[in-house]
């Protein structure tokens, strides 16, 4: 028996090109962004107020700033074009990458599998992640457990920040770490080990607590990856204006 | 306040078909199914249509109005303009047998290859005391009412029948999540899942949410944890050293 001879590739009439087109700029847009920062090398320190931005933290190899390496400077100076961050964007993209959400925002919008639903997808075969190389999403705990680490490490550094008074510059660092860590909490893995692969929550009442809690971020998980990406270069822009001089800091105390 | 509607209703069976204009009173307060019934009144006595209780909960009437997945007797007239032409087709990616009916036995198929509930070999009636924690996950589940729209909008089937072998669809991954997550259960939920209902073709776009009538946090709840739960199995060795530590199973 065969399917009801349709030859429209869909036959929605609203616009649902539109959701994955913005998603795709969005996030080409921010890509562009965090390449350029990247590999800039520079205005990541601001020495008078112990301002470090998120995306170079920690900062560990030899041509970073002494000061600005709150941890050490482990490696050695790093050849070519290649500059500090390039130790742990790998763990930063590749929580993000294979993240539950940002799956389905690039699998939509970038690869359209599908672009939206009820309209048909290009690819005349799919597989989906059970193989090679998508089976590897399945590796996301693992960056959630490096990315994790990395989060302390930033909210250290956003402590760190007030032992020279208060600006503005602290307040947006301690926003940063509060949206990275509430986008963090929120991850699906999180919620999974938190409590959600128990089968008897009755019997763990203190993990079933935690489960529930981390549902309620869960549910919103989508709105925490986008406002925390968005925020992390916001807050990196402000670090890089107030480094190079182009700005000052707005002060509250000192 | 009642108008003249124009709707495109798809009309044909497996040797071929197409859609047919037609224009039918659209009175206030009703839905496209009530539509299709005065069409069935009026201009087409023969028109196929599936359907019995018009109130959302038999998940007979599931066809694609407009392009979108939905139920015929939960979609009101008034969502749409007064000068917007409708089209009504039938679910597109099971085989069609008339109008807007279509076979949905491949549903059934993949019910069946879920094996049942297992409970302990050892427990006698009335032993186990059930907490509503332990059952609250599943019953979210419960509620489905077996529309099947979230099979015909998968892309996984949808758009490449030659996956329906391997795929059992997200209605019926919730349904082996539903037994993993009974707390009674002993059978071996997670390899099934990824061995054999397909689990790993999901990724997870969220088109079953999108269209379920029932509100169900399909992807979220069921589709992601399964996936969780076979990182543990397969590719997560701190699960596993605690496992061997503590002696948990
Ligand atoms: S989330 Fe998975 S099961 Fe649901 S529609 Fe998308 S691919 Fe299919
Ligand atoms: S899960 Fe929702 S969409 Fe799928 S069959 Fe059940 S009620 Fe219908
Ligand atoms: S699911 Fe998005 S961060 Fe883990
Ligand atoms: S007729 Fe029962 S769900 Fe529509």
């Amino acid at each position: 028996m065969a399917r009801a001879e349709i030859a429209a590739r869909t036959l929605r009439t609203d616009r649902w090109w539109l959701p994955p087109l913005t998603t795709f700029v969005g996030l080409l847009l921010i890509s562009i962004y965090a390449a350029f920062r990247t590999f800039q090398g520079d205005f990541y320190w601001v020495d008078q107020y112990h301002y470090l931005t998120p995306m170079y933290s920690p900062c560990l190899t030899e041509e970073c700033i002494p000061a600005a390496s709150h941890f050490g400077r482990w490696f050695p100076a790093l050849p070519g074009f290649l500059t500090p961050p390039v130790i742990i964007i790998p763990f930063l993209l590749g929580f993000r990458i294979t993240c539950y959400y940002y799956r389905k925002a690039y699998y939509r919008a970038a690869w359209a599998s599908p672009p939206a639903c009820a309209v048909a997808e290009p690819h005349s075969k799919y597989t989906g992640e059970t193989r090679f190389p998508l089976i590897a999403q399945n590796l996301h705990r693992y960056f959630f457990y490096a990315a994790s680490l990395l989060l302390l490490i930033n909210i250290y550094d956003a402590v760190l920040a007030f032992g020279t008074g208060v600006g503005l510059g602290n307040i947006i660092l301690l926003v940063n770490v509060g949206l990275l860590a509430a986008y963090t909490l929120s991850c699906h893995s999180c919620r999974h080990i938190a409590g959600g692969r128990l089968k008897h929550f009755s019997k763990h009442p203190v993990r079933y607590w935690m489960w529930t809690q981390i549902s309620k971020l869960n549910n919103r998980h989508m709105l925490l990856a986008w406002t925390s990406l968005i925020f992390v270069c916001l807050t990196d822009l402000y670090v890089a204006l107030v480094a190079s001089g182009t700005i000052s800091d707005l002060r509250f105390i000192n | 306040m009642s108008y003249q509607g124009k709707f495109r209703v798809w009309r044909g069976d497996d040797s071929g078909g197409g859609l047919e204009d037609f224009t039918v009173e659209v009175n206030e307060g009703e839905v496209v199914l009530d539509i299709i019934h005065r069409l069935q009144a009026t201009q087409a006595p023969d028109l196929a249509v599936r359907w019995n209780c018009k109130a959302g909960k038999c998940g007979s009437c599931s066809a694609e109005i407009n392009g979108r997945p939905r139920l015929l007797c939960m979609t009101r007239m008034s969502v749409f303009d007064e000068s917007e032409t409708i089209t009504v087709t039938p679910m597109r990616t099971f085989p069609i047998i008339r109008d807007l009916v279509t076979d949905v036995s491949f549903n059934y198929t993949k019910a069946r290859e879920v094996p049942s509930f297992a409970p302990p070999k050892d427990l006698a009636p009335g032993e186990y005391r059930m907490q509503q924690v332990d059952v609250e996950r599943s019953q979210e589940f419960r509620k489905c009412i077996e529309c099947f729209l979230c099979q015909n909008t998968c892309h996984v089937v949808r758009d490449h029948e030659e996956n329906k072998e391997a795929f059992s669809g997200p209605r019926f991954l919730m349904r082996v999540a539903e037994l993993e997550m009974h707390p009674l259960d002993t059978a071996d939920r997670v390899d099934q899942a990824q061995d054999d209902h397909g689990l790993g073709y999901c990724n997870i776009t969220k088109c079953c949410s999108e269209v379920c009538p029932e509100h169900i946090h399909i992807t979220d709840n069921a589709l992601i944890p399964m996936k969780e739960r076979v990182a543990d199995r397969k590719y997560d060795p701190i699960v596993w050293l605690g496992n061997k530590l503590f002696k948990r199973s």
